[in-house]
């Protein structure tokens, strides 16, 4: 039993792990996107459409990512290039994507869909206790934590990972020094829409095998909450994913067994938690000014 | 090739009142080719969607009563935003709002006065800026999002109120259905104009708020600090002005307008406490204030333009058949071509050739 | 019961050629709480419209609104319909029962049929319901026969007496084949949230039923269930499609039969304010095929469906004990419908505790 609660906390965190990951980067070359839910949404509505239409989970997964990205390009157009404010551009985004997904969504209301396959290795998947939790689940599972490592081993142990840094702390600077870093966080943005369609494929071919308006429920909030419980960090990002994840499935056993506690307040302890544990983090001045990338946010129009 | 931008040294006072029609216009245009790849006529369409809600003077009255809210509470959100302040969480405050001023009619249903309104709409106003007050001391005191903390007070509102509406308040002689007992009529925010329609007062209380409002940006000492906080928290320091208190001021503000809306809402155009009170009212308020440009008087025709979406997309619904999910794309539509047309007001847009480039500094002015 | 409506209908052209005439169209109109893509509950209702509207042809036109909220917007929705030349105007929600008792008091000539409400303000507003819970009462029969482990796993929605109703039935009809039979309940708070339903469903499992069964409209519990080898009962719509080896039956909102009987009324000028809760006898209620189960389940299953269908039976027959062990319906003793109507307590049997 304890096995398959785990399972199934694994299933409740990947979107959100995979989600925060990409924001994670976003955020480390400076730039604040809040669209994350509509970039999760559009990939979860293509990710089904596709899928449903060619009868291939996997075309649904690169169709997700690809229009993940291709939707960010848009949040990246306007505060890059155009510069507006990127908070009000990000919940711009947010709102066309939840609009936009519904319309497109429309057709695949009700229809069954196709689900991505677990894995199996034949000895190992049956092992006792942990064989299908370590062994036996879906792909999507496996690549969120190599998404985890990899993002680790870029943004710390290599060059590239470097200069997106050094443009998220200050992107004066890095242009003085020749970057251009306009197209450096180009690329993040978009490898953070990349990211926030497959969390969002997900759900449509792993989680729910269907389509449902506003499927993400606030899930691309809770990604973006967890981006700063973890202090930027990737492997904190990982923790961060699965204690929410454990709340939420927590609190739905807590029912199951009959607790007399209100089940409103059991549903809004994920949400509580965080609030809780966002004021633990930036509490510490100090370890919130050393890991928040300093010009979060801020406009950048590269002067020559 | 390249898309270049040169600041300008003002912000230029052409596009800042042109900014939010040409928004408008690139909307409609990009509307009606949403309209013809679903297979409408765009004329038509966009006929139901912006003309038949304003030919009927019972449909004014209804959109007086959806821009109510959306007013007030924008015009709070501005405060916010020209200082800053991300308050995201106004969903949250215009549902405390409602609960706290709800209390009389539902745990006093037997005291009935002439005060007892004014004094629910006075305890709507104090519990949406008590709860604005959270994420605004947590800001304050432990330099926490505010954008996060609002928003995740929003979703623990929604789950309170329903806990209390299906719980403690409770009508006993519901059927046991969620909902508290009818206001009487002492609790009852009166209609504007009864005969001709069901407009209540908080229309004329977002007007009056947002005159107050923007009297007090434009023209006052606190105002002032709030714009230039918002703009540069190093200016403000050096002026003397305190970063803390106007966070708290702003949130104070937005969290009492929402939570006027939140009661009048209640009081006015439902007449009880149900648990279908969150509608996303509190973040369609957020495109109301960038379509207003931050502006209070701008907010209150921005209110009415996208309350009229709203009902524009229910006419249009009946009349032509289209579906109900292009409203929202569309409201995203608005928000995303009111701040690129903003860039505008910022900037000035220049085709720079690589030539011209490399040039040196003549070319840059 | 349609040929005698259609009898009435091809009566009724015959012998009021008049009224025929001048009433050359009937317009009857519908508000839906939800987009009729949800595949559940609107879903259903809006199947209704699609029947009366292939039942009537030429003689009726249809409109509707979808995702109507169930707030301050209901009056207004409403007042549309009502201004668009509406005969008759179906509410189909709970919620918007203020809203349809406020627009009617303004527009006498129309009549208002409000869905699962209570209130009837005015003497053109009607109201109507379902008893689902006599689904709920086969279901819980088929559950016990079916569950080895004697505990069901229930994925409710809001603790709303129409929900409890079902529970509680479910619970009647599992212990009239296993006296020991158990429940667990999960609350979603939501009609609609896959992803939660899902996850419900899932530590329902964990926690060792093996039948699922839901008062939520998502086909997420169902799929659950299937993919975790276990048993499981559809809602509101046939959902065989997305668990062909798991789903048992389903019941199946028919709304169809009241909306013509109803439209008929109009267009004969008798419609008169009625106050009707039909179940499986009036057609209201149907079953989805019983699947996946040994024959002689499915014949207990079809026996009990009977029994309830003629009226010989009520699941709400005594003895019942409250979940406290308090005695409430005594030896052959038949709840009354206004209790049930507002019923907020449990029956004995029942692994959870009601909101209060």
């Amino acid at each position: 039993m304890l096995e398959s609660i785990l399972i199934t906390i694994a299933t409740a965190a990947t979107p959100l792990l995979i989600a925060a990951m990409g924001e994670l980067v976003v955020e480390r070359s400076g730039v604040l996107n809040l669209g994350v839910e509509g970039m999760m949404i559009m990939g979860a509505v293509t990710g089904f459409a596709v899928a449903q239409t060619t009868g291939s989970p996997w075309l649904g997964v690169f169709a997700a990512i690809v229009v993940g990205a291709a939707f960010s390009l848009l949040f990246a157009f306007l505060t890059l290039t155009l510069v507006t404010n990127q908070v009000a551009t990000g919940l711009a985004l947010t709102l066309l994507g939840l609009g936009l997904s519904g319309m497109i969504g429309e057709a695949f209301i009700g229809a069954p869909g196709v689900k991505l396959g677990t894995l199996y290795i034949p000895y190992l998947t049956d092992l006792p206790y942990v064989g299908r939790l370590v062994f036996g689940q879906d792909p999507i599972f496996y690549l969120s934590i190599l998404l985890t490592a990899g993002v680790a081993w870029f943004l710390f142990s290599t060059r590239a990972g470097l200069t997106l840094r050094a443009v998220g702390g200050n992107h004066g600077s890095a242009h003085a020094l020749g970057i251009n870093v306009v197209a450096i966080r180009y690329l993040a943005v978009m490898f953070g829409g990349a990211c926030a369609g497959l969390a969002g494929g997900f759900l449509a071919l792993v989680y729910v095998p269907q389509w449902v308006e506003g499927m993400s429920a606030g899930r691309g909030w809770i990604a973006l909450a967890l981006v700063v419980f973890a202090s930027w960090r990737p492997w904190r990002v990982l923790a961060g994913a699965y204690l929410f994840g454990a709340v939420s499935i927590g609190q739905l056993h807590a029912q199951a067994l009959g607790w007399p506690i209100p089940s409103q307040l059991l549903s809004s302890l994920p949400y509580l938690a965080t609030i809780v544990v966002l004021v633990l983090i930036s509490r510490n001045r100090r370890l919130t000014m050393v890991n928040t990338p300093a010009c979060l946010g801020q406009r950048f129009v590269p002067d020559r | 090739m390249r898309i270049e931008l040169v600041k300008r040294p003002q912000h230029s006072r052409l596009f800042s009142a042109l900014s939010p029609f040409i928004a408008f216009a690139l909307t409609l245009a990009a509307g009606a080719v949403l309209f013809a790849l679903l297979g409408k006529n765009p004329a038509t369409t966009l006929y139901y969607y912006f003309i038949d809600p304003l030919m009927e003077v019972w449909s004014l009255h209804e959109l007086a009563i959806k821009a109510a809210p959306l007013i007030l509470i924008a015009v709070g959100l501005s405060v916010c935003f020209l200082s800053n302040n991300w308050n995201i969480g106004a969903e949250g405050q215009f549902i405390v709002g409602g609960i706290v001023g709800s209390m009389l009619p539902v745990l006093f249903p037997d005291l009935r006065a002439w005060f007892v309104l004014p004094l629910m709409l006075l305890m709507g106003m104090a519990g949406g800026a008590a709860y604005a007050a959270i994420p605004a001391v947590l800001k304050v005191r432990f330099n926490t999002n505010e954008i996060l903390t609002s928003l995740m007070l929003v979703y623990v509102a929604q789950l309170f109120l329903d806990w209390l509406v299906r719980g403690p308040w409770r009508n006993p002689a519901g059927m046991n259905f969620p909902g508290t007992v009818r206001f009487h009529e002492y609790a009852v925010l009166p209609e504007i104009l009864p005969a001709s329609g069901r407009a209540h007062w908080g229309f004329v209380f977002a007007l009056v708020a947002a005159v107050v409002v923007w009297f007090v940006l434009a023209r006052t000492l606190k105002g002032f600090e709030v714009k230039v906080l918002g703009q540069s928290p190093r200016a403000g320091r050096f002026a003397g002005f305190s970063a803390g208190r106007v966070v708290m001021f702003a949130f104070l503000v937005s969290g009492a307008l929402a939570g006027l809306a939140g009661i009048s809402e209640v009081s006015g155009a439902v007449r009880h406490l149900n648990e279908k009170l969150s509608v996303g009212y509190g973040f369609a308020a957020i495109i109301v204030a960038f379509l207003g440009r931050l502006n209070p008087l701008g907010i209150v025709a921005a209110g009415l333009v996208l309350a009229l979406t709203y009902l524009g997309g229910e006419a249009a619904q009946i009349s032509v058949g289209l579906s109900d999910k292009v409203v929202r794309a569309f409201q995203g539509l608005i928000l995303f071509f009111v701040l690129a047309c903003d860039t505008l007001i910022h900037y000035r847009i220049r085709i720079a050739r690589p030539k011209a480039a490399v040039a040196g500094e003549a070319d840059h002015a | 019961m349609r040929k005698t409506l259609l009898a009435l209908a091809a009566s009724a052209a015959v012998l009021i050629p008049g009224a025929a005439l001048a009433q050359d169209k009937t317009k009857a109109c519908f508000i839906y709480v939800g987009p009729i893509g949800d595949f559940g509950y609107s879903y259903q209702h809006h199947q209704g419209l699609l029947e009366a509207q292939e039942h009537f042809g030429d003689k009726l036109e249809t409109a509707y609104l979808e995702s109507v909220p169930e707030g301050a917007d209901t009056e207004r929705a409403l007042e549309r319909l009502a201004r668009s030349g509406c005969d008759i105007i179906f509410a189909t929600s709970f919620g918007f029962m203020d809203g349809t008792n406020a627009v009617a008091g303004r527009f006498p000539d129309i009549k208002f049929e409000h869905a699962t409400g209570y209130k009837r303000e005015h003497p053109n507003v009607s109201t109507y319901n379902s008893k689902f819970h006599e689904g709920r009462y086969v279901q819980g029969v088929i559950a016990a026969k079916m569950s080895k482990a004697g505990v069901a796993g229930y994925i409710a929605s809001f603790p709303i007496p129409e929900v409890v109703m079902g529970i509680n039935a479910f619970v009647l009809g599992a212990q009239s084949v296993n006296p020991d039979f158990k429940v667990k309940v999960v609350w979603a708070n939501t009609w609609f949230d896959a992803g939660k339903e899902a996850d419900a469903a899932k530590a329902l499992i964990d926690q060792g039923v093996d039948i699922i069964t839901q008062h939520t409209d998502s086909t997420a519990p169902l799929q659950v269930a299937a993919e975790r080898g276990i048993k499981g009962f559809g809602q509101a719509t046939d959902m065989i499609k997305f668990g062909p080896e798991t789903q048992l039956t389903a019941i199946v909102d028919d709304w169809g039969p009241y909306y013509i009987e109803r439209i008929q009324k109009v267009m004969d000028g008798t419609w008169e304010q009625s106050d009707i809760w039909g179940g499986m006898k009036e057609g209201h209620v149907v079953m989805a095929p019983y699947t996946n189960m040994p024959d002689d389940v499915k014949a207990l299953a079809e026996e009990t469906e009977a029994k309830i269908k003629s009226g010989e039976f009520n699941p709400y027959t005594g003895p019942i004990n409250k979940q406290d062990g308090t005695p409430w319906l005594a030896e052959g003793e038949v709840a009354e419908d206004s209790v049930l109507l507002g019923l907020n307590f449990y029956v004995q049997g029942v692994d959870d505790q009601l909101p209060q």
